[in-house]
């Protein structure tokens, strides 16, 4: 089967039942996208596919083959996201092990809707586990980050 | 006793040339007054020195973190420190992770000691370096060293107005003796530029990129990935399971079974089961589910966690281990003008770090090669050598950034499965441990019951107080049988109560440990606290009067409290009472500032309220403020938590405010959510849906966190953060509702109380 990962082709002989998380991580060498929990319940697997976010590790490579899948090695490799930049201004990760999870949620959210209410990041990121406690940090970035959309607004 | 630099000639990393680079170390602990006197340099040509500091040929300053980083950031710390007394530029440092090793000193990363071991030493060694740089550039100008100073990576002399850049002193001071301590001279702090304000963490960039390496990120080549199917009840051991039907999915290579753990202590040893080894995790996990695999019965078979609270509040119906006693306690309770006493309870946490354990290991040669996310790579080391009978020295562990750690990876057990199932199959195996796993095989946070009695005079001054406490202890991790609390245990909270009355007891009660026992962030500073901060709360209600007046006058004058002579064990952390005074003034001071940021005495909605909790642990002093709103439906929300911390000297003071944040929220989960019961000796909760913690809906709105500028030296600041949550946000309850939550989580107490 074939995968599309941040532009790239990659052709698979594996098992369509696999999660794409373990064909990421274990097939593929990308380990930016975390394992926290196997069940969809954490976020920490979250990637995009065909620009919504998902649970790789709940998603099997039969639903995933053929579409448009981004990862955070394919957010920016430099950083350079919007929200990979407000995430560092806030100085937002502890241990970071959720970050990528985080942040590819935060980043589907404003791709969608670019200037979110209180309500709508909370409903958004609340698959996102952080175990360190850095929500308040993850909202102030998304929230800049929405209010410099607003006032970009025309 | 004494510590020597160790300077070398190394390897350039990173090309096949060999160039010359200046290596610093200073491998023993000393934090001791004096012992700066016995230095000896010593010169050697090794390519694997213990350093903490090299100067490489281009000029890049090579620093070595030898405490694990598991988002408190300590590499981002530790790098500070040096750096700053060197004047090293920021851009031109590269931070390594340091090897399990004995000749760093303690590595162990729990107890929040990472700065309070190391501020001086770390800071010494930088400032070697900058006194050898600025003698080097003054020999090559014939001028006084004292004309030459050092900033930011070069070396100036302002009178000739000639510079030199550190990279251009190299083969300099790589013939030169190191100073010796006391011939150096440590920066002034208003010179500081790195220290205090600190610097962004030196890792964002892999962490915002998601290059950071993990243990489960670890690619080695031929590696096969083992998932171990553990038994359910410690103790038990497999007695049969289907290793044909793991082996028939494709991908599996191997089915193992591990050496049983069957007998009491159960140390830091692997649980035993069945591993399932595969080309992939997926493949593993496959096959484990294939292995049906039967148990043994287990001693701890008859474990239920909801009988077993009856026998803990039994416990505190006698007389216990007696660990402070001062005046009599009794007596002044009769004789009170009013009296009372509640009864608190906490369950059996787990610390779920995101990052369930994972280690990898090789064989290479005779030694056993091991990437571990630990909090403590001595003991990953001890640990394996002794569990499969080899020398440490043939034992090599590098240490990964860690996915949270919390006290779960203090405990190596993770990687001594990896080390057996390498040195067994001569794979280079990675174990995976599932969510699941990791629920159900942690070493749990204890089970406590309390119950704290309180006496009043007519005033309404707080006369007596007894605290009873009964928990098992993490003791019977170590040895068998263990039931009598340590003060390790009972410092945390019970041995340290601050107050200013002259009739005080505090006791233990014994209780069995039937699951594997450990420390969490805090430890059993959460209980204590939670109980005897919640009852003082209690106790200002009853004597009618303002909780925040009540605990100023609790607490009494400013004074440092002499515990010995107060009738208590305390040991104040393992630090010297000279150095960490327990200091009621500024124990007052952070309980004033927090409920000041507050608006203590603000007028607040109904249903809403505010509450307050202090405490000093793991050296430094925290108060929080927790504004709570609870709807009529007992829906609960946290509009704000001010958080004021005397830490000392801090070294980071955004860290800092991200650790009381993140101390906060962990707070919150054990406060509202997280609860690990036990049936037949089993763990009930197996994933996040069962097993909650708080998530971006539970936060508070905003966390206030208010740092009290010091100059004293530094305490702790990855726990204390924790402990006085879960009693503020009660006593927020309380003021907001009338409803007293004595047992935690909280959960569904307030719907449930709101429907009836």
């Amino acid at each position: 089967m074939q995968l599309i990962i941040n532009g790239e082709k990659h052709e698979l002989d594996a098992d369509p039942t696999m999660p794409l998380l373990w064909a990421l991580r274990d097939l593929l060498d990308m380990t930016g996208t975390k394992f926290g929990c196997g069940a969809g319940l954490c976020g920490a697997c979250t990637v995009h596919l065909d620009g919504k976010a998902i649970r790789s590790c709940s998603t099997p490579l039969s639903l995933a083959a053929g579409k448009a899948i981004t990862t955070i090695e394919g957010l920016s490799s430099d950083g350079s996201h919007p929200v990979q930049r407000a995430w560092a201004e806030h100085q937002v990760p502890q241990c970071g092990y959720c970050q990528p999870g985080q942040m590819m949620q935060a980043a589907a959210l404003l791709a969608d809707n670019p200037t979110p209410t209180s309500e709508e990041i909370d409903v958004a990121m609340a698959g996102n586990i952080c175990r360190c406690g850095t929500y308040t940090r993850i909202k102030a970035a998304i929230t800049e980050l929405a209010t410099d959309a607003m006032e970009s607004q025309p | 006793m004494t510590r020597y630099f160790d300077v070398s000639r190394r390897r350039f990393l990173k090309t096949t040339a060999v160039a010359g680079a200046v290596v610093l170390a200073m491998p023993l602990l000393t934090r001791e007054r004096g012992m700066r006197s016995a230095v000896a340099a010593e010169i050697a040509r090794s390519s694997d020195a213990k350093l903490f500091a090299a100067l490489m040929a281009d000029g890049t300053v090579e620093i070595t973190c030898h405490r694990s980083e598991m988002g408190q950031h300590a590499r981002t710390a530790i790098a500070q420190l040096v750096a700053d007394e060197m004047e090293a530029d920021w851009d031109r440092i590269v931070v390594t992770q340091a090897l399990g090793d004995a000749s760093y000193g303690d590595q162990n990363t729990d107890g929040s000691r990472s700065i309070v071991f190391n501020f001086e030493r770390l800071r010494l060694v930088g400032a070697s370096f900058r006194a050898m740089l600025t003698q080097a550039a003054a020999q090559q100008w014939n001028v006084p060293p004292q004309s030459c100073r050092a900033e930011q990576h070069k070396v100036i002399h302002a009178d000739s107005g000639r510079i030199i850049d550190f990279a251009d002193l190299v083969d300099v001071v790589g013939v030169m003796e190191p100073p010796s301590p006391e011939q150096l001279t440590l920066k002034d702090r208003s010179d500081w530029r790195y220290i205090g304000h600190g610097k962004p963490i030196v890792d964002m960039r892999d962490v915002l990129t998601g290059r950071g390496d993990f243990a489960a990120d670890v690619r080695l080549p031929d590696s096969v990935v083992a998932v171990i199917e553990r038994p359910p009840v410690v103790l038990a051991r497999a007695t049969a399971y289907d290793a044909s039907a793991a082996k028939a999915v494709p991908g599996v290579v191997d089915v193992v079974e591990m050496p049983a753990l069957t007998e009491n202590p159960v140390l830091y040893r692997p649980l035993g089961g069945v591993a399932v080894l595969a080309t992939n995790t997926w493949a593993a996990m496959q096959g484990r589910s294939k292995l049906n695999v039967r148990w043994s019965e287990s001693p701890n078979d008859g474990y239920d966690s909801t009988a077993f609270r009856d026998v803990l509040q039994r416990g505190n119906e006698r007389p216990g281990d007696v660990h402070v006693t001062r005046g009599d306690v009794d007596a002044a309770l009769n004789t009170a003008d009013r009296a009372h006493s509640a009864e608190y309870y906490v369950p059996h946490l787990a610390q779920a770090p995101m990052e369930p354990p994972s280690a990898t290991a090789r064989l290479v040669d005779t030694t056993i090669e091991v990437w571990s996310c630990t909090q403590n790579p001595q003991a990953d080391q001890s640990l394996i050598a002794e569990f499969l009978d080899v020398p440490p020295e043939r034992v090599k562990v590098h240490v990964t950034l860690l996915g949270g750690g919390f006290g779960r990876k203090s405990k190596p057990d993770f990687a001594a499965e990896a080390a057996f199932l390498a040195l067994k199959t001569g794979r280079t195996v990675r174990v995976q441990w599932k969510r699941e796993d990791d629920i159900r095989h942690s070493f749990y946070h204890t089970v406590s019951a309390q119950r704290l009695e309180g006496g009043l005079d007519a005033s309404g001054q707080l006369v007596a107080l007894r605290h009873r406490s009964t928990f098992p202890t993490i003791d019977a991790t170590f040895d068998a049988g263990a039931e009598q609390v340590p003060g390790s245990e009972a410092d945390l909270g019970l041995n340290d109560a601050p107050y200013a009355i002259a009739h005080m007891r505090a006791e233990t009660g014994r209780a069995p440990a039937r699951v594997r026992t450990g420390w969490m962030r805090s430890v059993a500073n959460i209980y204590h606290v939670f109980a005897q901060q919640s009852f003082m709360s209690e106790m200002a209600a009853l004597a009618g009067r303002d909780h925040r007046e009540f605990l100023l006058d609790a607490i009494g004058p400013d004074r440092v409290i002499d515990f010995a002579s107060q009738g208590s064990n305390f040991a104040n952390y393992g630090a010297d009472k000279d150095e960490y005074p327990f200091d009621t003034g500024r124990l007052k001071a952070v309980l004033l500032r927090a409920t000041d940021n507050a608006g203590w005495n603000r007028e607040l909605p109904a249903g809403s309220g505010l509450g307050v909790a202090v405490h000093r642990s793991f050296l430094s002093y925290v108060a929080t403020v927790v504004e709570v709103s609870v709807s009529d439906s007992g829906e609960l929300s946290i509009p704000g938590v001010w958080v004021a911390i005397d830490a000392g000297t801090v070294v980071n003071r955004d860290s800092v405010r991200n650790q009381m944040e993140g101390a906060s929220v962990f707070g919150i989960s054990l406060a509202l959510h997280s609860n690990i019961t036990v049936n037949k000796g089993a763990i009930e909760q197996s994933n996040f849906h069962d097993y909650r913690v708080a998530r971006i809906t539970d936060a508070p709105a905003a966390i206030h966190v208010d740092i009290v500028d010091s100059d004293a030296i530094p305490a702790g600041v990855g726990e204390p953060g924790t402990p006085p949550f879960a009693p503020a946000l009660c006593n927020a309850i309380y003021a907001a509702t009338g409803t007293r939550i004595r047992e935690l989580p909280i959960a569904d107490q307030l719907r449930r109380k709101a429907t009836a």
